[in-house]
C-alpha cells in the first residue's frame, strides 16, 4: 500500500484572487512580513500496488483529474506502508 | 429540431433552458440524464447552469467524466451545436471542448445581476440573428467566471474570431474581458451570462432569444429543403 499526499496550487503565472485577500488580511493584522499566499489544495490517496509504476499512475491521476494543467501545478509525496 | 438538455446531478437552470427552447421557441425539448449513452437523436445539445457534483475538487471537473460527455464530445466533432451556459461552460473547458480554464471571480464574491455584452462577432451559428457589435443586457450568476488562457490561446481565439461575447463592464476578472467563445469550428460555445434567463420582456430581459433563435434558424438553413 501507499499514502500519496497531493498537493495543488494555481500556477504561478495564474493570479490568485483567494491568497491575494489573504496575504492582505495578514497585513491588516500587522504580520508586514508575509509578502505572498498561495492557497491551494491538499489531498490523501491510498493506493494499492500493482503492476504499474506507481509514479506513472500519480502523474496520470493528477493530470486527468486532481489538477488542470491551464492554471495549476501539482507536486506529490509516496509514502511506503503495511497495514497490519 | 430537438434539442437535449443534459441533467447532471446539482444542474439548477435546466427548467430554464427547457422553457426558452420548448416555449419560448415552441422547438422539440427533452430533458437527458447524465448517463445516457446515446445522443443522436438530438440536433443541438445544451449544458446548463448549476453546481454539478457540488463543484467539488474544480467547477465541471467531475461532469466532465460522465457517461453522457462521451456523447457530447461525439455530436461536437459531428457539428452539432453545443452550447454551455455557466456550470456548462465550466464542463466544455474541463473536457478540453473549448480552451481556457475559470478562475475564482477577481472579488470573490458571487456575481448576480444583469450586464451588458457586446457582440464582438455575428458569424456564428450561435448569433446570427444579432447586429455585429450590438449591446445585450443578460443575467450573470457566477463564482467562478474569471476566464484565463495562456497569450497563445488567446491569439488564436482573436486570429479565428472565436471570442463571441464580451463584457462592457467586467465584473469577474475575466481576460480580455471574454464572457464567451467558441471552439475553431465554430459549433460549441461556451458562456458565463445566462441567455435561457433572458428570453421574455416579462423577466428584464428578451435579449437572449435571439442566440436561441440563431441556432434553430442556422440549422434549419442547412437542414430543412425550402426552410
Amino acid at each position: 500500500m501507499y499514502k500519496v499526499k497531493v498537493f495543488v496550487t494555481l500556477r504561478e503565472s495564474v493570479l490568485d484572487p483567494q491568497g491575494k485577500a489573504v496575504t492582505q488580511s495578514l497585513h491588516a493584522l500587522n504580520y508586514k512580513e508575509v509578502t505572498d499566499v498561495r492557497i491551494g489544495k491538499y489531498m490523501e490517496l491510498t493506493v494499492e500496488k500493482s503492476e504499474r509504476n506507481i509514479d506513472e499512475v500519480i502523474n496520470e491521476i493528477c493530470t486527468r483529474l486532481l489538477a488542470n494543467p491551464v492554471i495549476e501545478d501539482y507536486r506529490y509525496e509516496v509514502e511506503e506502508c503495511v497495514f497490519l | 429540431m430537438k434539442f437535449a438538455v443534459i441533467v447532471f446531478p446539482g444542474s439548477n437552470c435546466d427548467v430554464d433552458m427547457f422553457h426558452a427552447i420548448g416555449d419560448e421557441l415552441g422547438e422539440e425539448v427533452e430533458y437527458v440524464w447524465h448517463d445516457t449513452e446515446s445522443l443522436a437523436e438530438y440536433d443541438g445539445i445544451l449544458l446548463p447552469g448549476g453546481f454539478s457534483y457540488g463543484d467539488y475538487l474544480r467547477t465541471g471537473a467531475i461532469a466532465r467524466f460522465s457517461k453522457v460527455m462521451k456523447e457530447v464530445v461525439k455530436a461536437a466533432e459531428a457539428g452539432k451545436p453545443v452550447l454551455g451556459v455557466c456550470n456548462g461552460f465550466q464542463i466544455l473547458l474541463e473536457a478540453g471542448l473549448l480552451p481556457g480554464a475559470m478562475r475564482r471571480n477577481e472579488s470573490l464574491s458571487f456575481i448576480c445581476k444583469p450586464v451588458q455584452l457586446k457582440i464582438e462577432t455575428n458569424r456564428t451559428m450561435f448569433t446570427a440573428d444579432y447586429e455585429q457589435g450590438q449591446s445585450i443586457s443578460i443575467p450573470v450568476a457566477h463564482g467562478e467566471g474569471n476566464y484565463y488562457c495562456d497569450e497563445e490561446t488567446l491569439a488564436e481565439l482573436k486570429a479565428n474570431n472565436q471570442i463571441v461575447f464580451t463584457y462592457q463592464q467586467n465584473p469577474n476578472g475575466s481576460l480580455e474581458d471574454i464572457a464567451g467563445i467558441v471552439n475553431e469550428k465554430g459549433n460549441v460555445l461556451g458562456m458565463m451570462p445566462h441567455p435561457e434567463r433572458a428570453v421574455d420582456e416579462l423577466l428584464g430581459s428578451a435579449d437572449g432569444l435571439k442566440l436561441f433563435q440563431s441556432i434553430v434558424k442556422t440549422w434549419r438553413e442547412a437542414h430543412v429543403v425550402n426552410a
